[in-house]
């Protein structure tokens, strides 16, 4: 067992959340292991690159890779979800470090990654913004109105990842790539299980507008690696 | 600093202007509304003042996104539209984060009179009084408007700013209570643009008016300290009754009575002029006197 796996077992309790959590893994490992410019020693860096982690349901792998990565101890994620623990089903930017966004509602994270990257490039901060949604959660109109708005301005700085894992009611397959198309944002679909194809999508930055990733992620398989 | 103005709206324009030019770190967010008094704002700060379009979830997260960089955002439109609309965005977006920002809201209880219940917010106040450590600033004129603004752009924390065209002849410029008059009988306490009124309605009574721009925190140790007889009445421009948990926990050991004027909680379904909106909620002069003048005698 490799020790994102080990860690994850770590946790428990939380079955209802365990699909969201293992549909994003592979996502997160990438981003923190070979793309993000964030480490537990610039976690308070106004230059670092930020991750919000919009589908905050099921945070068991956000926390596993977190970990793993030294951003907070071990002995954190036996006692997840209890009254003392820093760590809950739904994470918290002001409980766990390196957790950027408080959330669990869904709808929120994207619009809040456009006000960050306006509030970055304000400030002459270059530093890439990266957010995490699910293919059910694009069904909030909160989200419509920020990925307008973002390719309107051009946020080059913004790379939405949708994991795409067939979750909504009313699912149109290739609607999502087309939708953020048809706004102006650079489209890349991939596996959502291969790491060297997440790598490409996620380090590739277009200049003038915004990106999105959208990492297909079928129900009930496993992790690739 | 500009001189202020008359007219609430057109100082609040700017003074964000000035702050956006005297401070690196201020930032506006509108959405539409109001974007005619910031054309100066958008050509000197193309980067800190931005118009979202028509999209208020995303122009309270867009500000919370800016606070979550250090900026200071304010975040303007109608009242109904800022906190009614977007309340989850309000809660979640600035307070469980635990970033601050600045949220002004114009058109208040009355303003749109002849708009209709679309454009109003009467409950605004109890709505973001729901969240923890709010401040609420209700100025009652340009010149409070002007001094609201800037000291909850220089704090830190959530504001809400409630900018309507009512407005009192003076200003008192500071936080919590102020003596208005003093008498030996109740209290009356006056919150934003009713003083006049106020001051009106029981100008033939031995009371005591007190006045407060500062919703939240309400200043509970000066109404102790002032309070004659243990009889207290509260009109407030917005949802009646909205600041009586406040009187509650200030005189918690203090056996009293409390009269709470407000707006009422029906809907009015009424066009017409503001002021005959205030008539109507019993707001006006003779409506509070009507109201005293029955609780005094009770």
């Amino acid at each position: 067992m490799n020790d994102i796996r080990r860690l994850l077992t770590l946790m428990t309790g939380d079955e209802k959340h365990s699909l969201a959590s293992i549909s994003t893994l592979d996502v997160l490992r990438v981003l923190y292991e070979r793309v993000l410019d964030v480490s537990p020693e610039t976690v308070d860096d106004p230059r670092r690159d930020r991750f919000l982690l919009s589908k905050g349901h099921g945070p068991m792998a956000y926390y596993a890779v977190l970990c793993d990565r030294g951003f907070f101890p071990e002995s954190w994620l036996t006692a997840w979800g209890t009254f003392d623990s820093p760590l809950g089903h739904h994470p918290d930017r002001n409980l766990v470090p390196g957790v950027e966004i408080s959330s669990g509602s869904l709808g929120h994270g994207l619009p809040l990654a456009v006000g960050t990257a306006l509030g970055l490039r304000a400030q002459g901060i270059d530093s890439r913004v990266v957010v995490l949604v699910g293919d059910a959660e694009l069904d909030e109109g909160s989200n419509h109105e920020a990925l307008e708005l973002a390719a309107a301005l051009g946020l080059d700085a913004v790379t939405v990842v949708v994991v795409d894992n067939r979750s909504t009611s009313y699912a149109v397959p290739g609607r999502i790539a087309e939708r953020f198309t048809t706004e102006g944002w650079q489209v890349t679909t991939v596996d959502g299980r291969d790491h060297d194809a997440l790598e490409k999508a996620l380090s590739e930055r277009g200049v003038g507008r915004p990106n999105a990733v959208v990492a297909t992620v079928l129900d009930g398989q496993g992790e690739a690696a | 600093m500009t001189t202020p103005t008359r007219d609430p709206r057109t100082q609040f324009a700017r003074t964000a202007t000035d702050l956006l030019d005297e401070d690196l770190s201020t930032a506006l967010v509108i959405a539409e509304i109001s974007a005619r008094f910031f054309g100066t704002a958008f050509r000197r700060h193309p980067d800190r003042a931005l118009n979202v379009g028509i999209r208020e979830q995303l122009l309270v997260n867009v500000g919370a996104g800016m606070a979550l960089t250090g900026m200071r955002p304010i975040v303007h439109t109608f009242g109904t539209f800022l906190v009614e609309r977007t309340f989850e965005q309000v809660k979640l977006g600035f307070g469980h984060q635990g970033v601050g920002g600045v949220l002004v809201g114009v058109g208040g209880s009355f303003d749109a009179s002849t708009a209709g219940r679309t454009h109003q917010a009467p409950g605004d106040v109890a709505l973001m009084d729901t969240l923890p450590d709010v401040a609420i600033h209700a100025p009652g004129t340009a010149a409070e408007t002007d001094a609201a603004l800037r000291s909850a752009v220089a704090a830190e924390g959530l504001h809400y700013v409630r900018v309507v065209g009512q407005t009192n002849a003076d200003s008192f410029v500071g936080p919590g209570l102020h003596v208005v008059r003093r008498g030996a009988g109740a209290t009356v306490i006056a919150f934003g643009p009713v003083l006049d009124e106020v001051l009106t309605a029981t100008a033939e009574r031995d009371v005591t008016v007190l006045y407060t721009h500062t919703v939240r925190p309400f200043d509970g140790p000066a109404l102790r300290r002032l309070l004659g007889t243990p009889e207290v009445v509260l009109v407030e421009p917005w949802l009646a009754g909205t600041s009586a948990r406040c009187v509650a926990d200030a005189l918690v050991d203090v056996p009293h009575r409390l009269l709470a004027l407000g707006t009422r909680r029906a809907e009015l379904r009424h066009y017409g002029s503001p002021a005959e909106h205030q008539r109507a909620h019993g707001l006006d002069a003779a409506g509070i006197r009507r109201s005293v003048d029955a609780f005094l005698a009770a």
